[in-house]
């Protein structure tokens, strides 16, 4: 079976961004850029399913700037077998995204789309399950154990209260949590080899999709900052501290 | 103008984080609840208490019996026409079905709100809270997800609502449940505690855990993590507080061996009163803590539990 991975260019999670000054947006000028945390997760796991022989060829989509080359080739190295990229340097919505994927599976009929449950930038938790719906799919969302059956899927899912399991028809959808593996490294030799694994130039438009927004960001800001308090000398302080406050 | 709120419940009880979403939604005028799921009847009579709500919708099926995304979507579709609004919690239920919906009723969905603005104005964290973004939309419909520690809770008891009985909406039948392992605690849920006590990776292993439960039971507090703990094996993920976990917001925070790495404070630094309890008195979480002791947390969490 074919597994579509879609993933996103996004600030690398170690950077501790910045809210612009005129406050129109976060900080993206000079600033280190890599796969969205969750996508390569999502990858990793596509890679085991074709080392245990279910899958047999990933491919990696990407929607964004002509620089998201960058983020398919890390998939192409981990051992993603060729992409994707729909070229799009504006802010897309995870609707207008959605679409465009599912216009591409309609092109190479894969048997599971697997993505990050979210991207660390946005933070809007929606891209698949809109997919999932627009395609009239299943989806098993926040994933931490997945096993492919005979043309079905048993996805595992973080939720609030613990874990829960559910079984999906195939095709199907599903977005990745972290505990569902510890990605790979890509090593030298991959590297290499990925540069010559090819990647698909697309746009919008192939697609006849419409990237317009619905939403317009009127301000980004910080967030209120909390003062720091006092130190306590010791646990009887802490206690009389915190009974004065009326909290215990 | 009105709004249609999903309610989150176990077909026993309403979970707190759905008058959260009863409050946001009051910017709509008229509230009418849904509630999806199987012999339910005493959710649908604790819904119709909650003050503020006109109208309880239930739909009772065996096919609600669990929260499955496709079911949940199909149902609210069902009944979706004519809100200005639809509004979940954004719990792991709601975050999970809702943008089926958004792309069904084809709107943006506005995700994890924490402040109204106006009807088609809205306040969201997005870099993991790092920053707060007010977002507009263009949308007739506003499909919203909301965030339960920005809004106060409508309270659960003085409305009287009428209950109006509505038929499944068909199962759509493409996945099913097998089966939960779910956490069982006579402790509170973390994220309706008024008190919390974390420990960080600083408690050295899951044995050492009993010492903040022990304070927990003092206290009717639940217990939480921090990721680093979580990681390490010394708890399961669902006691993880932070971006990654759940988002809190307790009268009281207690964060017990925590460093306070960015991702941690994502999810509690909402809280009323934070106290911290390190050895390290340069770890970031001081910069938070309303009160702070800079002490060996195998010293003064016995002294803390002595003390209550």
């Amino acid at each position: 079976m074919k597994i579509m991975v879609p993933v996103k260019r996004v600030v690398d999670y170690n950077v501790k961004v910045r809210v612009k000054s005129d406050n129109t947006g976060v900080e993206l000028a000079n600033v280190i850029m890599s796969m969205n945390p969750f996508a390569e997760i999502a990858i990793e796991e596509a890679i085991r399913l074709k080392e245990a022989g279910t899958a047999s060829e990933i491919i990696v989509v990407s929607i964004g700037p002509k620089a998201a080359q960058e983020t398919i080739r890390t998939g192409l190295a981990m051992g993603a077998d060729r992409g994707i990229l729909v070229e799009h340097d504006a802010d897309a919505e995870p609707l207008a995204i959605a679409k465009v994927l599912k216009a591409i599976v309609a092109e190479e009929n894969p048997s599971i789309v697997l993505l990050g449950k979210q991207a660390i930038d946005g933070d809007n938790n929606q891209t698949g399950q809109m997919l999932a719906q627009l395609l009239g799919w299943p989806q098993g969302t926040f994933a931490s154990d997945v096993v492919v059956g005979d043309g079905s899927v048993n996805v595992t899912r973080e939720v609030d209260g613990g874990l829960e399991t559910v079984k999906l028809n195939l095709p199907a959808v599903i977005t990745t949590d972290l505990r569902l593996n510890e990605p790979r490294y890509a090593s030298l030799p991959n590297i290499m080899k990925a540069k010559r694994k090819p990647i698909d130039m697309k746009t919008p438009a192939d697609y006849n999709a419409d990237m317009a927004t619905r939403l317009t960001v009127l301000t980004v800001e910080e967030p209120a900052k909390r003062e720091a308090g006092i130190l306590v000398e010791s646990v009887e302080d802490l206690v009389s501290k915190l009974k004065e406050k009326g909290v215990i | 103008m009105s709004a249609l709120v999903f309610v989150e419940h176990d077909n026993t009880e309403v979970k707190d984080a759905t008058l959260a979403a009863v409050t946001a939604a009051q910017a709509y005028g008229d509230v009418t609840l849904l509630v999806a799921g199987s012999d339910c009847a005493s959710v649908a009579d604790a819904a119709a208490k909650i003050d503020g709500v006109s109208k309880v919708l239930v739909a009772d099926d065996a096919a609600y019996a669990h929260p499955l995304a496709e079911e949940l979507a199909a149902v609210v579709l069902s009944v979706a026409d004519g809100y200005e609004a639809i509004i979940a919690p954004a719990t792991t239920t709601g975050k999970n079905f809702m943008p089926r919906v958004a792309a069904s009723l084809d709107v943006a969905q506005i995700s994890d709100i924490i402040e109204v603005v106006s009807t088609d104005t809205f306040k969201r964290p997005i870099y993991a809270g790092n920053a707060i973004a007010t977002v507009q939309t263009s949308d007739a419909v506003k499909v919203i997800t909301v965030r339960a520690t920005g809004f106060d809770k409508a309270a659960s008891e003085g409305g009287a609502a009428t209950i109006e009985t509505i038929g499944a909406a068909g199962a759509v039948g493409i996945s099913s449940y097998v089966g939960a392992e779910l956490s069982t605690s006579d402790r509170p849920e973390l994220t309706s505690a008024k008190i919390i006590i974390s420990g960080g990776r600083g408690m050295g292993s899951g044995e050492n855990f009993a010492l903040i439960e022990k304070v927990a039971d003092k206290l009717g507090a639940a217990v939480g993590a921090s990721r680093a703990a979580v990681d390490a094996g010394f708890v399961p993920n669902d006691y993880q507080v932070g971006q990654t976990g759940k988002i809190v917001a307790p009268e009281l925070y207690i964060a017990v061996g925590i460093s306070g790495a960015i991702q941690h404070l994502a999810g509690m630094k909402d809280s009323k009163i934070i106290v911290a309890i390190n050895k390290d008195e340069d770890a970031p979480i001081f910069q938070v803590a309303d009160f702070g002791l800079v002490a060996d947390l195998f010293d003064a969490v016995p002294a803390l539990e002595a003390a209550l």
